[in-house]
């Protein structure tokens, strides 16, 4: 019996495994791809070595004052000093824990939401829609046994989300409202959303905000003023709800008509096609859209800055204002800056594992 | 910029003509004591001037003429309510009832008297446009600056002035315009440009952000003239007294030498007759203003008199470090100078 053994293979050649094959296949593969990786390179020593040596060597991280700024790099100690006022703005001190509460109640309660097990949902979540954003204003503005406190009084990082959280909430069942208003056969609704949608997209953010801060008071009899931020938070609202409604309106439109037809087949009338049959595959479609209107609104919550309310961004500007803190712009904005990447990227994170778990085979 | 404010001011004053309607005399004052405190509108942010500290308290030469009229008003200068005002808003607030006064480092001009329905108090800081230069230039006057690169923030009537003031000199300059006051503090650092112009309490402000604010120095020149005050709506006289007596008051406690820490002793035992009248001792001057007889004390108590507070928020006492000048009493050679009480 003869048997034939194989000859051990031999290893692939050096050039195509590892880290070498690596480099050459995607940083390297021809003359122009090469001229361009050296040219990042050369970026990267410029800039990358210079900042670091800025911002974490040469920076002061301990003291109290201007005067502990001694070496050439950042002076972190600004920013530790305000990060208090960074987070709360004004809001007064010894009642600041009403907002620490809020931000955990908001955090503690929509935990098990993310539970995939969890039973009832559905009325969980709704319960918790209704029931959070009475107790967040209790607890943030007061009233009932609590002191108040005016919302003029309210700023940094905390004003910056509840701007963008009732934002978001607001405008994103309105949105869904205009979107189908928007298809309807009825033709009242149907003009009355289009005109909605198509004048709020046709004026800037800035000038909303400017309009109802500064028009919107002669319109009303002399000493009546709505709240400051109430009218910015509608503002808001109805500009970002016109961008919502046509990113929907995109996710209704890809959905094919026989899902409609289907639907009115197993005898469901229009609210319970939309929404149980429709709204859910339509707005899985679009979530890339949504998060990105999001994350939009969440950065433009910086120009409330034009009606004197002072976000994260505007309050950091505030105290590069004070006489003992003058010259440190510059770290106050890099803070600024990390704070709403943080937000931001956390955002589009959540938004791609939405996407991910959502999946159910319609992706090509 | 310029052409934009104007078309604003013009936009809001016809709206103000159209839509509100005139309030009767003392309404204002009606209300404000009927709630409580005073609503005042501050700058966005002023070195000085107005500004939230580390603690999130505002303070500043502006918010102090706020403190000082609810001290005069309700014998407390806690009572005042602040609301941060960019420059668009201003005026809209204080027509529209937004606000009750505001002090927000406001030029007092003819179109804003007239046209927009203000009523100004008073100068509680005379501002201009000055220079900032380094010292190594070896330049002690405006006038030797022929031939100097200036650099200037775009979009303001600082452009202007400086044009009109080196042409009727007869001076040649290159003018580099940049669009943010750190820039320009960075260019003027890095030589880019020999002097950097601006509102003289501007540039003090701007000095400090540079990294050896002692190189520098502001030159005496003052080529325009920005006198800085509060102002209120027109329509209610007796709180436009208010406001205006107010600031008049700490100018007076100033020149008598009354201060924060003399002011008690001095209302009860001073024979000074001047002393006397503004402290409430003597005669009812309080109440013609209808305010309480102590109204001056209560402001030099708590908030102190003009200079106090000049050298608390700007002056030698402050970071800023700016110099009485024009703001110095007028028997000082400077232009604060307020009728008496009598």
């Amino acid at each position: 019996m003869q048997t034939h053994t194989f000859k051990p293979d031999q290893p692939p050649p050096s050039m195509s495994v590892g880290v070498v094959a690596w480099l050459r296949s995607n940083l390297f593969s021809n003359w122009f791809n090469s001229l361009l990786t050296l040219f990042a390179l050369y970026l990267i020593w410029l800039m990358v070595p210079p900042a670091l040596q800025w911002s974490l060597f040469d920076a002061n991280w301990v003291g109290t004052s201007r005067t502990d700024c001694t070496a050439d790099g950042a002076c972190w100690v600004f920013v530790k000093e305000h990060l208090a006022q960074f987070m709360y703005g004004f809001y007064p001190e010894q009642l600041r824990w009403r907002v620490d509460l809020t931000a955990w109640a908001a955090i503690i309660g929509a935990a098990p939401l993310f539970i995939p097990v969890m039973p009832r949902k559905a009325l969980y979540g709704a319960a918790y829609l209704v029931i959070f954003p009475l107790l967040a204003f209790w607890l943030m503005y007061g009233g009932f046994g609590l002191d108040i406190v005016e919302t003029s009084q309210w700023g940094g990082l905390m004003l910056t989300l509840v701007i963008a959280v009732v934002g978001i909430s607001g405008a994103m069942p309105l949105g869904i409202l205009l979107a189908l208003g928007r298809r309807s056969d009825m033709p009242a609704i149907r003009v009355l959303c289009v005109t909605f949608i198509e004048f709020w997209r046709g004026v800037p953010l800035i000038t909303v905000l400017f309009m109802s801060s500064v028009m919107l008071p002669f319109f009303l009899p002399e000493g009546m003023s709505f709240d400051k931020l109430l009218r910015a938070l509608i503002g808001i609202i109805l500009f970002q709800s016109a961008y919502m409604a046509e990113v929907v309106r995109g996710g209704l439109q890809a959905i094919p008509k026989g899902q409609y037809e289907a639907a009115a087949a197993v005898g469901l009338g229009y609210w319970r096609m939309m929404g149980l049959v429709i709204l859910p595959q339509a707005l899985k479609l679009v979530i890339p859209g949504i998060v990105n209107t999001f994350i939009a609104l969440f950065k433009d919550t910086s120009l409330v800055i034009i009606i004197g309310l002072f976000d994260l961004f505007t309050i950091i500007h505030q105290a590069t204002v004070n006489p003992e803190w003058l010259g440190f712009a510059v770290e106050g904005y890099v803070f600024a800056a990390l704070v709403f990447w943080i937000f931001c990227f956390g955002m589009s994170r959540y938004s791609m594992h939405l996407e991910r778990k959502l999946h159910t085979g319609h992706k090509r | 910029m310029k052409f934009a404010k104007t078309t604003l001011a013009a936009l809001a004053a016809a709206v103000t003509l159209g839509v509100s309607v005139q309030a009767q005399a003392g309404a204002t004052l009606d209300a404000i004591t009927a709630k409580g405190f005073v609503q005042c509108g501050i700058s966005d942010g002023l070195p000085g001037f107005s500004y939230a500290d580390s603690k999130g308290q505002y303070v500043g030469m502006d918010v102090d003429v706020c403190r000082a009229v609810a001290a005069a008003l309700f014998g407390d200068a806690t009572k005042v309510k602040y609301t941060p005002l960019t420059a668009k808003e201003r005026f809209t607030a204080l027509q529209s009832g937004e606000v009750d006064m505001l002090s927000r480092n406001t030029t007092w001009t003819s179109s804003r008297d007239a046209a927009m329905g203000l009523n100004f108090a008073g100068v509680n800081y005379y501002d201009g446009q000055g220079f900032l230069v380094n010292k190594k230039l070896g330049v002690t006057s405006a006038k030797e600056l022929d031939g100097a690169a200036v650099c200037i923030q775009a979009g303001t009537t600082t452009e202007l002035n400086l044009a009109d003031y080196f042409r009727a000199n007869n001076m040649k300059y290159t003018p580099i315009t940049y669009d943010k006051s750190d820039e320009s503090a960075k260019a003027l650092e890095a030589g880019r440009c020999d002097v950097l112009t601006s509102d003289q309490s501007q540039l003090y402000a701007q000095r400090i952000k540079l990294a050896k604010p002692d190189d520098y120095v502001v030159l005496p020149e003052v080529i325009s003239k920005e006198p800085l005050g509060p102002a209120v709506r027109q329509g209610d006289a007796d709180w436009f007294n208010i406001v205006k007596w107010t600031l008049f008051a700490m100018v007076n406690a100033e020149e008598m030498g009354v201060t924060m820490s003399n002011v008690e002793d001095l209302a009860k035992s001073s024979t000074n007759p001047d002393v006397r009248r503004l402290l409430g001792a003597e005669g009812e001057f309080g109440k013609d203003l209808k305010l309480p007889k102590d109204w001056a004390v209560q402001i030099v108590k708590q908030v102190g008199n003009y200079g106090e507070s000049f050298d608390r928020n700007v002056g030698a006492g402050s970071e800023l470090k700016i110099a009485r000048g024009l703001n110095d009493l007028w028997n000082k050679g400077g232009l604060q100078y307020a009728p008496p009480v009598r």
